[in-house]
């Protein structure tokens, strides 16, 4: 290596040397002691207890972990492809360009960006059992006030429609993948006569798979995890039926302290969301296009 | 041949194009243009009621959670809901500031902001420099590595680092929050800065490599002043990140006096009898500066969010 490179080379390293520390000392270090906690049984006061495989036998045993697994996947499944859809809808609705389109885009957009511990408890009171906005809003069409969170069946629905509501971000991410295809393919299409619905099935949408990818990777590693909403909202109940993975682990590391059993539910969220991801990146060369591919 | 046709071409290329103009214009708008300009009105009238539907679910919650904070204590749940509240009770907000301690938990927000702001800009934009304009062994490995890290969730990583903290004894400090921003912050920044500087050209570096001055000189005094508008969209995703954070909070801020925003929300919930009007009011408290900041930099803000989504390309 010539000194000048050998130069460049120090000062690149040096310049990636404060991540690669953070990277080794608050990632990698943390998800190894984590692989060792999964063998142990650890409440902090006293030193971690090696117990081979114990925490692996309760978790095949335990019926929380089997209830939370279930909703976690109902509202996972449910509200990442609803929020996409109207995502996409309204994204393509703005693209039209029609009037007051920035004003549309503006408004849309608040609710995704209200802070998450506001819309949590914007919503628990838009829910409240006697007379909040959901009921009333039921009482205009006749029906009679319901529980929401309060009720077994009620409340995943309520906690998707939370999360449905703040569709803004992939809407924004849905507009700007429409910017990126090119205005000729339209201008190409109209001279052979496509109309609205054949542009749309054969240039817009085929074009924007990619984006339509990346939002559902990123909103399913997303909804998987969901933990405040349901933390301030319902704490889990009523009796455990919106439980999730996210609450159950903190419930188990933070509240209980059984760090070892929450290290081993941690590395089962990892595994299922790795595996979701890889399993959308196979599927994916079936029906996402890349242009310039 | 191609003689004769680079003669020919323009004669007969001329009624050729008008013919198929003609032909392949969209029909409707050839047998009769006024039809056209109906279908065209009522689908975009059709568009625009779309649209305000659409615009009034988003809008109503909050406009329910301003008004609800107006209104007098008892009254937040009269029917037929009353939208502008009569009399409209203002002091709500001061009440709301006195009942927790909310000026503590303001100032506790803005120093986790701002300290991880500084650090998470500084350590990410120097990374995502050597990332973008050097050689060194190992680098794309390196930044494979990098980019593996926005997939992992935080919870995987939360209990292990939970522990080191502790041993640090950094449990009921700021420091678990904000010291990792100063070590690279989030890869996300660092690819979104890496693209950046990829971006640019180099004529100005490499006039001041010639010039004698050094790496680290380069990067600050050149490199990072062109880089200013995704510098912006860094800052921004950070700062709103950190002022919504609350899982993060929650497990390492201990006692009241180290509370942020968001965690004191809480105590508007665990009240004994909920106080609705107060707890929308420290709600919209939290939310004001969040939309501050949105419509006085929408664009960058906007940038952010799709560049997020290209990320994914």
């Amino acid at each position: 290596m010539s000194p000048l490179r050998r130069k460049e080379a120090i000062n690149g390293f040096l310049s990636v040397l404060p991540w690669f520390i953070g990277f080794l000392v608050f990632t990698a270090g943390p998800m190894v002691y984590s692989a060792y906690l999964v063998f142990t049984r650890w409440e902090l006061i006293t030193p971690p207890e090696w117990i081979g495989f114990d925490n692996f036998r309760f978790l095949a045993r335990d019926q929380m972990f089997r209830t939370t697994l279930w909703n976690t996947f109902i509202y996972t499944v449910v509200s990442v492809p609803l929020q996409l859809l109207v995502a996409l809808g309204v994204a393509l609705l703005l693209n039209l360009n029609i009037r007051g389109t920035n004003v549309y885009r503006a408004i849309i957009f608040l609710p995704s960006q209200t802070p998450i511990v506001a819309t949590a408890m914007l919503w628990f009171f838009i829910f409240s059992p006697t007379q909040g906005l959901a009921n009333a809003a039921l009482g205009v069409f006749g029906i009679p006030p319901q529980g929401w969170l309060w009720d077994v069946d009620l409340v995943k629905p309520a906690l998707i429609v939370v999360a449905v509501w703040a569709f803004g971000t992939a809407m924004i991410i849905f507009l700007a993948g429409l910017q990126d295809i090119p205005q000729s393919l339209y201008e190409a299409a109209e001279l052979d006569g496509a109309g609205i619905w054949s542009k749309l099935r054969n240039i817009t949408l085929p074009l924007l798979t990619p984006t339509i990818f990346f939002n559902l990777v990123i909103g399913l590693i997303g909804a998987f995890q969901v933990f405040t909403p349901v933390y301030l909202m319902t704490g889990g109940g009523p009796g455990n039926s919106s439980m999730m993975m996210g609450l159950l682990i903190y419930r188990h590391g933070f509240e209980e302290f059984n760090m070892g059993y929450a290290s081993l539910l941690a590395w089962v969220l990892f595994l299922i969301v790795i595996t979701l991801t890889t399993i959308q990146f196979r599927l994916a060369r079936r029906w996402v296009y890349y242009q310039g591919d | 041949m191609s003689a004769q046709r680079s003669t020919e071409i323009p004669t007969i290329r001329e009624p050729e194009r008008a013919e198929r103009d003609l032909r392949l214009q969209p029909a409707d708008s050839v047998v009769s243009p006024t039809w056209a300009r109906i279908r065209g009105t009522s689908r975009s009238v059709l568009t625009h009621l779309v649209l305000l539907a659409i615009a009034a679910v988003s809008l109503l919650p909050l406009i329910y959670m301003v008004s609800t904070s107006l209104k007098e204590r008892g009254t937040e749940f009269a029917y037929p809901i009353e939208w502008i509240p009569d009399p409209i009770v203002w002091s709500n907000y001061a009440t709301a500031i006195d009942t927790v301690e909310t000026v503590t938990f303001l100032t506790n927000t803005m120093i986790i902001t701002m300290m991880t702001l500084i650090g998470g800009l500084l350590s990410s934009a120097l990374a995502a420099y050597g990332f973008a304009r050097t050689r060194f062994p190992g680098r794309d490995f390196l930044f494979m590595l990098c980019l593996s890290g926005m997939m992992l969730p935080y919870m995987v990583t939360m209990i292990p680092q939970f522990v080191l903290f502790r041993e640090l004894g950094w449990i009921n400090t700021v420091w678990p929050l904000v010291v990792p921003a100063f070590f690279g912050g989030t890869p996300f920044y660092i690819f979104l800065l890496r693209q950046f500087f990829k971006g640019l050209p180099t004529d100005l570096e490499d006039a001041a490599k010639l010039d004698g001055a050094g790496f680290f000189r380069i990067w600050w005094t050149i490199a990072m002043p062109m880089a200013k508008p995704a510098l912006a969209t860094v800052a921004i995703l950070s700062i709103l990140f950190h002022w919504n954070d609350f899982l993060a909070p929650l497990i390492y801020l201990q006692t009241q006096d180290n509370w942020t925003l968001a965690l004191g929300i809480r105590l508007f919930r665990d009240a004994y009898q909920i106080n609705f009007n107060l707890m929308m009011a420290y709600a919209v408290i939290m939310t004001i500066p969040v939309f501050t900041v949105f419509f006085a930099f929408q664009k960058y803000f906007v940038q952010g969010i799709a560049i997020s989504g290209m990320g994914g390309r």
